[in-house]
């Protein structure tokens, strides 16, 4: 069946068997490998995008489903090819990784937690518990806790303290 | 995944006849049980039929004295809505209870409580409040509806359209998480509402159940105490890998102390 949606700003279409999971659409056709698959369980958080500014995890949605819909991935985060986003050099300054693996899934859940609490201070407490549907085998998540605090605190001071 | 015809209806109308015309279908709404059921080849439908275009099955709505929520309105959406926190705050932070900010993202009342997973929590609100299903073709109490493990009172393509909830005069949910997956091992929803007091439990039996030994001792004093040599008995109780019968059967006593102190 075809469907087209946007990706970070771009149309895309694609002819895709009914059973094709968004994030094989993502990976295999379009190229777009960014978006990682760990699990099997719709657990790790790996494949953490948006589809309409809401996270959501792509193994575990159809390609079909997105058909129509506006979706962001850690392609679409930086504001150029040179540029890393505020939250992309948080998490380089503040060895919020070591593999990388689980790294782009973190920094789209980062995101839209500082977007749902936008206007709150994100503290260790509320981060960690955000944090409930990524998982990460190597760091110990300390340094990625810290990571988004410091990109949450980034990302405000960039829009004027707002 | 086995191969399947995929087709997204934008009406109940359209969902019905979509159904009665597969060999097999099947009804999706967030996902987020049926597709790793199907990645997992546990499930083979001819036919997956997303809810997800049916406008007419979302939303919160609250109306002096009940709180109505449609079936595709997701987990997140509950855990946000002033509305529900004003008028039921323990089922708005159930909902933001339940697994993690993605799955709440697209996860569903409707899709949950069809589903019937024995540790999913909102069965204990549903129960714990007396609310009512509605469906396609009727009205089922909460009591009536959950029938089994995985089993509801829902017949063969029969959908879940709202569910409507009275609101308590004042009700809290305890859950022990398990540590990995966030679903309930134990979770206590206890409720004093109008009709009197109201204890479900869920997670520990094969689907939620109600406790009337504590409710009748509750009616009496609404207190923690009142409840202090009332158990639960082990043997109906689920015994697996994260927590025996008898582990269960001591949580539920903590649980429901917890929940009732909460409200007093
Ligand atoms: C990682 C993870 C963690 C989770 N943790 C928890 C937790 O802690 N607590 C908890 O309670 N749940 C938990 N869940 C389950 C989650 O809450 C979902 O709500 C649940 O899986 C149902 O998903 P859904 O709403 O997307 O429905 P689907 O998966 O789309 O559907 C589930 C079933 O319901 C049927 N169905 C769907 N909508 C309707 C309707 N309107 N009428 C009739 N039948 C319908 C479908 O045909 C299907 O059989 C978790 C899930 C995941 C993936
Ligand atoms: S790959 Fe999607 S949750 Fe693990
Ligand atoms: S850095 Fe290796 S999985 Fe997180």
């Amino acid at each position: 069946m075809q469907i087209s949606l946007t990706i970070n700003g771009k149309q895309h279409s694609g002819d895709v068997e009914p059973r094709t999971l968004l994030v094989e659409f993502l990976r295999y056709q379009l190229g777009l490998t960014g978006t990682h698959v760990g699990c099997d369980t719709s657990q790790c958080g790996a494949c953490t995008i948006h589809m309409n500014g809401k996270s959501i995890k792509a193994c575990t949605l159809l390609a079909a489903q997105a058909d129509g819909q506006d979706l962001t991935t850690i392609e679409g985060v930086a504001p150029s090819a040179t540029e890393l986003h505020p939250m992309q050099e948080a998490f380089r300054e503040n060895h919020g990784l070591q593999c990388g693996f689980c790294t782009p899934g973190m920094i789209m859940s980062a995101l839209a937690m500082v977007e749902r609490h936008k206007g709150e201070d994100l503290d260790e407490k509320t981060i960690r518990e955000e944090l409930e549907g990524n998982l990460c085998r190597c760091t110990g998540y300390h340094g990625i806790v810290k990571a988004i605090a410091a990109g949450a605190k980034a990302m405000q001071a960039s829009q004027g303290g707002a | 995944m086995y191969a399947f015809e995929y087709k997204k209806a934008f009406s109940l109308e359209d969902a019905k006849s979509a159904f009665d015309s597969a060999d097999d279908g099947t009804f999706m709404a967030g996902g987020m049980t049926l597709i790793p059921t199907l990645k997992q080849r546990l499930a083979m439908p001819s036919d997956v039929i997303d809810l997800g275009g049916i406008e007419d099955l979302r939303g919160i709505f609250v109306d002096g004295d009940t709180v109505s929520i449609g079936a595709m309105t997701c987990h997140a959406e509950v855990a946000a809505s002033t509305d529900v926190k004003n008028a039921i705050p323990a089922l708005a932070y159930l909902a933001s209870l339940i697994g993690d900010p993605q799955v709440r993202n697209r996860g569903t009342i409707g899709g949950s409580i069809a589903n019937n997973d024995p540790a999913a929590d909102y069965p204990g609100a549903l129960v714990g409040l007396g609310a009512t299903v509605h469906t396609t073709t009727r009205e089922i109490s909460a009591d009536d509806f959950f029938t089994g493990m995985f089993e509801t009172a829902l017949e063969d393509g029969e959908l879940v359209t709202k569910v409507t909830f009275p609101v308590p005069e004042v009700a809290s949910y305890r859950k022990f998480p398990n540590p990995a997956s966030r679903y309930a091992v134990v979770g206590a929803f206890v409720a004093k509402t109008k009709d009197g007091v109201r204890v479900a439990i869920t997670g520990a039996g094969p689907t939620v159940f109600r406790v009337p030994e504590m409710e009748a001792a509750l009616n009496t004093s609404f207190t923690p105490g009142a409840i202090a040599d009332i158990s639960v008995p082990a043997d109906d109780l689920n015994s697996d890998l994260h927590a025996t019968a008898e582990y269960r059967a001591h949580l539920i006593s903590v649980m429901a102390k917890r929940a009732i102190a909460d409200c007093v």
